[in-house]
């Protein structure tokens, strides 16, 4: 093994508790480089980093890109559109391209998946999976459990309620497997017709009521309500949604105890969230995408370099 | 095979070798005026606060104790591998103008050092940047040397220096031992 990670981060599943405890671990000192006058470490000098985008991100691109930039790495960004892929290139030939460039690292964002894995199978550079289909999207559910323990402090037996449209989400996908390895209880909550069948079998409570929700959890991760959806049949109206399974100021102030607040991004206000919960006293909403930056740069920290077979040289320097 | 240890400064041994640098750092910076005592990660972090605390008493001020881990500032990163946890860094204050003193347990390489100036660098320009160092054990592979020394020990490559602190090993003391061939 490379290092403590291995290769690449394609998934939380395959992590063990330890592993996801080092990655959260790690991401606490770089918080502090991020609130420097000047936000750059040498950690990654002289390492290249390709964002391989094909797929629309604002807020995962640009995360990813503060974290190489502030480890000193140099970045290139690769879109779809305007790039060879929209010449019919495949994914194999364009990620083998660039590694004929020499590159270290490639991170990735697909609508197939298993995308990630097929290109770290392929290729000798690190992949980091940055969101492939409806499979996971790592960082983001290790960003979600580093501003959870950012508020509860430890993270065994709190319980956390995943909202919203859990079929399609990556993101619902990586924190169930994080939350679960970390000792967290985890609930969701939707409209059946968006929830997997047999989504009990990964360890995890059902509500069909949000209010039911509420009651139980200490933390709601209310996901996006991608309003393609509504087209496809799987609800019948953004209002109506709302009016069910929308989390209001009034639902939350029915509950036992305060709630913390988690969206992944980007918002519908009025939709799955309301305007006064998103921008309410208990929303962290804003706190993860700060945590974000800090938690990839911890990834990329703990892939990057490591060549033991060289280790004995540089040993025992003080 | 038995591993030789030997205690070079006992506990009353290093107190006194702290009192005498922190009398010597208030010197060289000509009083404690803008002065910041920077501690690396470990040891150096308990150093720089018992020096603190006897600056602190005997010229009754209060002297800024910030701390610094230069793992990311390491020069060996690719071929070791990373370290797997990285330590606090606090320096919450811009350096432009400031005495900043820079505090560890051992000088040896002094690879540490060149880390730690390129990244107080990129905390502000310093009036001045001096080294005080509990131990000096030579064997220097760049050109640094430090302003305060507590004790200056010639071992051999075999041999290592370990300083203990009360806050992390339950005592003080400066001690020689055989460095084993894996390490």
């Amino acid at each position: 093994m490379i290092n403590a990670l291995g290769k690449d981060l394609l998934a939380l599943e395959p992590l063990t508790t330890q592993q996801i405890q080092l990655i959260l671990d790690t991401a606490e000192p770089f918080k502090e480089i991020s609130e420097r006058a000047i936000k750059k470490v040498p950690a990654l000098r002289g390492q290249t980093i390709v964002n391989l985008f094909f797929e629309a991100s604002t807020r995962t691109r640009i995360s990813f890109e503060f974290a190489e930039k502030r480890l000193s790495a140099d970045t290139v960004n690769v879109a779809a559109s305007g790039s060879s892929v929209s010449k019919g290139e495949t994914l194999v030939d364009t990620a083998r391209n660039l590694e004929a460039m020499r590159i270290d690292m490639v991170v990735i964002r697909h609508g197939a998946s298993g995308a990630a894995q097929f290109l770290a199978e392929r290729i000798e550079s690190s992949v980091i999976n940055a969101g492939d289909g409806t499979h996971e999207h790592p960082t983001q559910g290790l960003l979600d459990l580093l501003t959870l323990r950012d508020h509860f402090k430890t993270l065994a037996g709190r319980r956390v309620c995943i909202c919203g449209d859990v079929l399609h989400s990556r993101v619902a996908r990586s924190n169930i497997w994080g939350l679960r390895k970390m000792g967290v209880e985890v609930a969701v909550c939707g409209p059946r017709s968006l929830l997997p069948t047999a989504i009990e079998e990964l360890g995890v409570i059902v509500f069909d009521r949000i209010e039911a929700a509420i009651e139980w959890a200490d933390a709601l991760n209310i996901l996006r309500l991608q309003l393609e959806r509504m087209t496809a049949g799987y609800i019948p109206s953004a209002r109506e949604y709302n009016r069910v399974f929308g989390v209001s100021r009034e639902r939350l102030e029915r509950a036992p105890r305060d709630l913390l607040i988690m969206h992944p991004g980007p918002m519908n206000r009025g939709v799955e969230i309301d305007s006064d919960v998103a921008d309410g006293p208990h929303s962290v909403i804003l706190h993860q995408v700060t945590n974000g930056v800090a938690v990839r740069m911890a990834v990329l920290y703990l892939l990057a370099g490591g060549r033991p077979e060289l280790a004995g040289a540089a040993k025992g320097g003080r | 095979m038995a591993r030789k240890k030997k205690e070079v400064l006992d506990a009353r041994a290093v107190e006194r070798t702290l009192k005498r640098m922190a009398d010597e750092i208030t010197e060289l910076n000509h009083g404690t005026d803008n002065l910041i005592i920077v501690g690396i990660q470990r040891r150096g972090v308990q150093l720089a606060t018992r020096l603190v605390g006897i600056i602190d008493e005997r010229e009754k001020a209060t002297v800024r104790r910030g701390s610094l881990d230069i793992t990311l500032y390491r020069d060996d990163l690719q071929t070791v591998g990373p370290r797997p946890v990285v330590g606090p860094t606090d320096l919450p204050w811009n350096l432009d103008g400031m005495n900043v003193v820079i505090v560890d347990d051992v000088l040896y390489t002094g690879r540490t050092i060149r880390a730690a100036l390129d990244e107080l660098t990129d905390f502000g320009r310093a009036a001045r940047i001096s080294l005080a160092v509990l131990v000096d054990r030579g064997g220097r592979e760049l050109p640094i040397h430090a302003d305060i020394v507590g004790k200056t020990i010639d071992v051999g490559d075999d041999e290592r220096i370990d300083v203990l602190v009360e806050e992390l090993d339950g005592r003080d003391a400066v001690v020689v031992v055989a460095r084993e061939d894996a390490e």
